[in-house]
């Protein structure tokens, strides 16, 4: 391996300052953050505004997202997206519940949940794309320049299809994704929880809509998410809601036209927010003609939301034990969303966990912040903290097997990367393929569980029955994505696998919608696909070039001749235009320099652990 | 894979954890994909591969049951691949015992005292076992090899024991 290896708070090589942003791509609004001299900030886009709303109208000739979509959504609610990500990485069949409550149509495209609009079916990695690149576009503005890399959060009990469905988001905006990070970790990071902190920490994060609790372990500088849980139907609201209820006793107005709902809502939102500061407010609000004028106080306020605040802390409560542990072993709480601005909300928090909660970041941002900052460590511009990043998988993954039970091959909360090999064997003479169902969750009968895919294997090669034995293996990835080979072990021929996701887009769909995205025209496509190569190939000379100065000792004569060569033609070939011919001269070094990355690897074990002999322990 | 020379450790039952864990740590630090992120496509897969590979690793060495398994392996001794019944009929006897103090726990007048009880049983067990186990597993000949193996197939027993009372526990709580 030609990895980077350089001494820890040193980079391998001097690197001028690459554009970075943390995204948070949230299900009312999302935000872009970057660092910039050593602090992380949100970016505001040119109307000044900081927070996005996650809205994209589609039009006959256009696509407006933000405020303007927003601004649309009452007169052309069907052509108006609002909450796409409650549809990310779902089935048609599982979202029918949000049928009703969604102004917008939602249709089955090939066992996928898509929407109809005025410019078409739209699918949700689409619409979420048209948010990504929005906020990658106020980012390069502001920054003057492309952005080299994201970091983009995702609730941690994000399954394997909806984190697949946020990446492909990412690539159809055209971004590189260096890292799906989960949003409570986010939230500690933005604290600086990972230096110094030891000990479980609670992330209690109430937006709009949702409500959402997590539970990390942070030791050494390792984040480990021990627990979720929440409310995906409970947040601010519904305290907007309560609100209303009490005006509309008040007022004696029990039906409200549409007009009217508005106007209540808006005035809920007001006294609620100003009930964060003052004891008591007073509205007024049409009602027959004339005006109706009351008050409303903190005290009946806080009457009025109790009984949904204690909804939360039951959820802690049943988080809580989950994980095994009780409110006690607690040592920090983190606030998230800006419900969590609502005092009652914060003196329950306190009270629950005993501890006053971390609030001095502003909980709208909190997210995008932290991501930001792992972006900026991610792309290269800070040299390596002390701070690991070690992820858990959140739910098991496991195999269909007779009688529709799972077996389950990785379980929840192992740390990634992981791989876990399983040995089938056939059982016919001459079999050559094999099928494979992959899914996720506790449960022990599959149907309980989600299904994640389909692998066919084929390709095996025709023995007697019981007398191949094909070795699959499953790999998760850092960000939690599943990626499956398999070899058979006596030939050691590579089985071939098929790949048919049960809620996501097929490799194939998703270069096709790149291609057919008005964004890309033909040309562009090209291009696009040039200066990756190029890119990848400089990446290649960056990581050979530094290897051969840290170990060229580790090379004979011969080899190093053979490597240097292939350098000097992989660097001719970048400068022209033919990608074949680049990705063709990586491949090729790529394999001349395999055995010289083994030996580095084994070199770089070992220096890790200098220090550490045998003897010593 | 020799999980030990990975940690540069000796390959022996007997391991100090704390220093497991900060080779571990040590080596995270190295190749976790994140601090290749600016890599080329093949570093960063090799990233993966190595990090998950360190992953198993410290998973195995950490629990003393997977150890074990992962030393007889190491001396050409599979375990899950063979079946072998007990013949031992104390062991037996002691197991379909403690089954049946599971199944009493409910209807029990003080279930904590019987769970407390039957969690101390277990422990102690283990322990004896575990101590067992190191020392044929010290020894490296075949047939202390083939003690450890048994040894190792009647702690399973135990560690599941150890579930499912931990389980009885938690739904007496709920």
């Amino acid at each position: 391996m030609l990895l980077q290896i350089a001494e820890p708070g040193q980079s391998a090589a001097p690197h001028q300052h690459k554009l970075a942003a943390g995204i948070d791509l949230g299900t009312t609004n999302s935000l872009v953050a970057t660092v910039r001299s050593g602090e992380a900030k949100t970016l505001v886009n040119s109307q000044g505004r900081d927070m996005l709303p996650s809205v994209v109208r589609y039009s006959a000739d256009s696509v407006v997202v933000g405020d303007a979509a927003m601004a649309a959504a009452v007169n052309d609610a069907e052509n108006t997206i609002v909450s796409v990500k409650r549809l990310m990485g779902k089935g048609y069949n599982e979202t029918l519940a949000l049928k009703d409550k969604v102004p917008y149509q939602l249709i089955d495209q090939q066992g996928l949940v898509a929407i109809n609009t005025v410019q078409g079916v739209k699918n949700p990695v689409e619409v979420s794309a048209e948010i990504l690149a929005t906020l990658a576009n106020t980012a390069s503005e502001t920054l003057g320049g492309e952005l080299n890399g994201v970091v983009i959060t995702v609730p941690a009990y994000f399954d394997d299809a909806q984190r697949q469905a946020t990446k492909d988001a990412a690539k159809l905006a055209g971004l590189t994704v260096m890292r799906l990070l989960n949003e409570p970790t986010a939230a500690a990071l933005a604290y600086g929880l990972d230096s110094g902190q030891e000990g479980v920490i609670a992330v209690y994060d109430l937006g709009g809509g949702t409500f959402d609790i997590s539970i990390l372990r942070l030791r050494r500088g390792v984040f480990e998410v021990l627990a979720t849980g929440g409310d995906s139907a409970l947040g601010g609201d519904d305290f907007d809601h309560a609100i209303v209820s009490y005006l509309q006793q008040q007022t004696g107005e029990a039906e409200l036209s549409h007009q009217a709902m508005r106007q209540y809502l808006t005035t809920a939102r007001n006294i609620k927010e100003q009930l964060t500061g003052s004891d008591t407010v007073s509205f007024s609000l049409p009602v027959a003609g004339s005006q109706f004028s009351g008050t409303l106080s903190k005290a009946e306020f806080e009457q009025l939301i109790a009984p949904l605040v204690k909804k939360t802390i039951r959820a802690c409560r049943q988080v809580l034990r989950d994980a095994g542990l009780t409110s006690d072993d607690i040592v920090k709480v983190v606030m998230v969303g800006g419900s969590t601005r609502v005092p009652l909300v914060r003196s329950e928090v306190a009270a629950f966990f005993a501890t006053e909660p971390l609030t001095s970041i502003d909980p709208d941002k909190v997210v995008a912040i932290g991501a930001a900052i792992q972006a900026n460590v991610l792309v290269g511009n800070k040299a390596e903290g002390d701070t690991l990043l070690l992820d858990v998988i959140p739910l098991s993954l496991g195999l269909e097997t007779m009688g529709g039970l799972t077996e389950k091959i990785i379980p929840r909360n192992t740390v990634i990367p992981v791989a876990r090999a399983q040995e089938f064997t056939t059982f016919k003479d001459g079999q050559t393929a094999m099928a494979l169902h992959v899914v996720q969750g506790e449960r022990e009968l599959v149907e309980d569980c989600r299904s994640l895919a389909r692998f066919e294997l084929r390709g095996i090669p025709p023995l007697p029955a019981g007398g191949a034995h094909i070795r699959v293996t499953f790999q998760v990835d850092a960000d939690g994505l599943l990626s499956v080979t398999a070899q058979e072990k006596s030939t050691g021929v590579q089985a071939n696998i098929q790949v048919k996701p049960s809620y996501g887009l097929s490799d194939d769909q998703v270069a096709t919608m790149l291609k057919g995205s008005m964004q890309y025209a033909r040309q562009d496509m090209q291009l696009r696909l040039l200066r990756e190569q190029q890119v990848e190939a400089e990446r290649v000379l960056e990581a050979v070039s530094q290897a051969l100065k840290a170990d060229a000792a580790l090379l004979s004569a011969q080899e190093l001749t053979t490597i240097k060569q292939a350098l000097t033609t992989l660097a001719s070939v970048k400068q022209g235009d033919d990608t074949a011919a680049i990705k063709a001269a990586i491949e090729h070094t790529n394999t001349l320099t395999d055995d010289f990355a083994a030996r580095r690897m084994d070199k770089s074990i070992r220096s890790a652990l200098t220090g550490h002999n045998v003897d010593e322990v | 894979m020799n999980y030990f020379k990975l940690f540069n450790l000796p390959a022996k039952f007997d391991l100090d954890l704390t220093e497991l864990g900060s080779r571990y740590l040590k080596l995270q630090k190295q190749f976790h994909p994140d601090q290749h992120s600016s890599g080329s496509e093949r570093d960063k897969l090799l990233a993966v591969q190595q990090t998950a590979n360190i992953n198993d690793a410290y998973h195995s060495l950490k629990q003393p049951l997977l150890r074990a398994e992962h030393l007889l392996a190491l001396r050409g001794l599979k375990i899950s691949h063979e079946q072998r019944s007990f013949t031992d009929p104390l062991f037996l006897m002691q197991q379909m015992e403690l089954r049946e103090q599971l199944a009493e726990i409910e209807q029990s007048a003080d279930p904590d005292a019987v769970i407390a009880d039957i969690e101390r049983q277990l422990q102690q067990q283990k322990k004896q076992l575990l101590q067992q186990l190191a020392s044929a597993l010290d020894t490296e000949t075949a047939e202390q090899d083939q003690l450890a193996a048994d040894l190792i197939r009647k702690l399973k027993f135990f560690f599941k024991l150890q579930q499912e009372l931990e389980l009885i526990e938690q739904q007496l709580q709920d």
